[in-house]
């Protein structure tokens, strides 16, 4: 499975922040780290902005700081910010996909879409940075 | 502060194997989580799982008898807040021994207060006892509450999936 940039870069901008909610951090920071662009990364900080994930600090040395909640936002909610990861669940069709193969396609593909969306819905921001911890 | 969570404060209590007097309350919290009162469903189940002769009113175990069912409450005085129930099962399906949760719940009015996590825990210790070094479950993919809770104690997909079809 493959997430897009943009999700990429928001997933990592909140894990970033939401482990260290007191901690301001740049645009520029947290980029470097992942090896993102400081562009496209400002650019979807304002979409988190917008729904009150993060808030901008204004003032010298200003930044980012996490505003959300980390035992209630999932992994899905930050997603569907950028992409559909159930693209056929919520009625996408493709050439093909009214013939009885493309309905069978359809079925099968779905069975994914339904664990993907499950997996990503029952993973709060608390859960991944526990995760990340164990790794360390 | 940007990272109030709400989350309740610590719910003393105190777990041990259910007895007979505590599954009418067991029954009211399940039917209270599920929407459905399961009386028989559930005294059978406590038949099964604790009120075999070889069991004690406590979970020391006899020396000769190895338990591996575990139907367990948290309680404060005589109050039940929870159960869980699971098992250890052997080579099923080729797998090493390993404990399996079958049913857990909280009361509603005191969720987030630990109470889960404790009772999964002490379910955990008995599954390690009893020789288990894995616990497994099995959840209505849908039932994002639950699995939110299982996740947040690190359990991740394993390595079975579950096929079924119509008959
Ligand atoms: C799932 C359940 C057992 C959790 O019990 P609980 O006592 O509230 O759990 P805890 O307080 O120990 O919570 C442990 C962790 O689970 C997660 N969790 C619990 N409730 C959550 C919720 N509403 N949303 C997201 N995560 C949640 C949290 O990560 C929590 O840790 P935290 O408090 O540090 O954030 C309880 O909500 C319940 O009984 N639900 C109904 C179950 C049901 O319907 N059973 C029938 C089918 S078997």
């Amino acid at each position: 499975m493959k997430l897009q940039k943009a999700t990429r870069c928001a997933l990592f901008a909140i894990m970033e922040l939401a482990a260290e909610p007191d901690r301001q951090l740049s645009a520029n920071e947290i980029a470097e780290k992942y090896g993102i662009s400081t562009n496209h990364l400002a650019k979807v900080l304002r979409s988190l902005g917008r729904v009150g994930l993060v808030e901008a600090v204004r003032g010298a040395g200003g930044g980012y700081r996490f505003s959300g909640n980390r035992r209630r936002t999932t992994l899905l909610d930050i997603i569907q910010l950028f992409e559909t990861i159930d693209p056929i669940r919520h009625g996408e069709r493709e050439d093909g996909d009214d013939t009885t193969e493309g309905k069978a396609l359809c079925q099968v593909l779905m069975e994914i879409e339904d664990t993907a969306r499950a997996t990503f819905a029952s993973i709060t921001l608390d859960t991944m940075i526990k995760l990340v911890d164990r790794g360390r | 502060m940007a990272n109030s969570q709400p989350r309740q404060s610590e719910r003393k209590c105190n777990v041990r194997l259910a007895k007979a007097s505590d599954i009418p309350q067991v029954i009211a919290i399940d039917a209270e989580n599920t929407g459905l009162s399961k009386a028989e469903y559930w005294e059978d189940l406590f038949d099964r799982y604790n009120n075999r002769s070889a069991d004690m009113d406590d979970d020391t175990q006899p020396k000769s008898v190895k338990r591996y069912r575990f139907f367990l409450v948290a309680c404060d005085g005589d109050t039940v807040l929870g159960f869980i129930i699971g098992e250890v099962r052997a080579w099923e399906f080729g797998s090493p021994p390993c404990g399996w949760v079958f049913a857990i719940g909280v009361r509603n009015e005191i969720r987030q207060g630990g109470v889960g996590n404790t009772l999964l825990e002490a379910l955990n210790e008995r599954f390690r006892k009893a020789g288990a070094n894995k616990v497994r479950t099995m959840l209505a993919r849908d039932h994002t509450l639950i699995m939110s809770f299982f996740r947040s104690q690190g359990m991740m997909a394993g390595p079975f999936i579950e096929l079924e079809k119509d008959l």
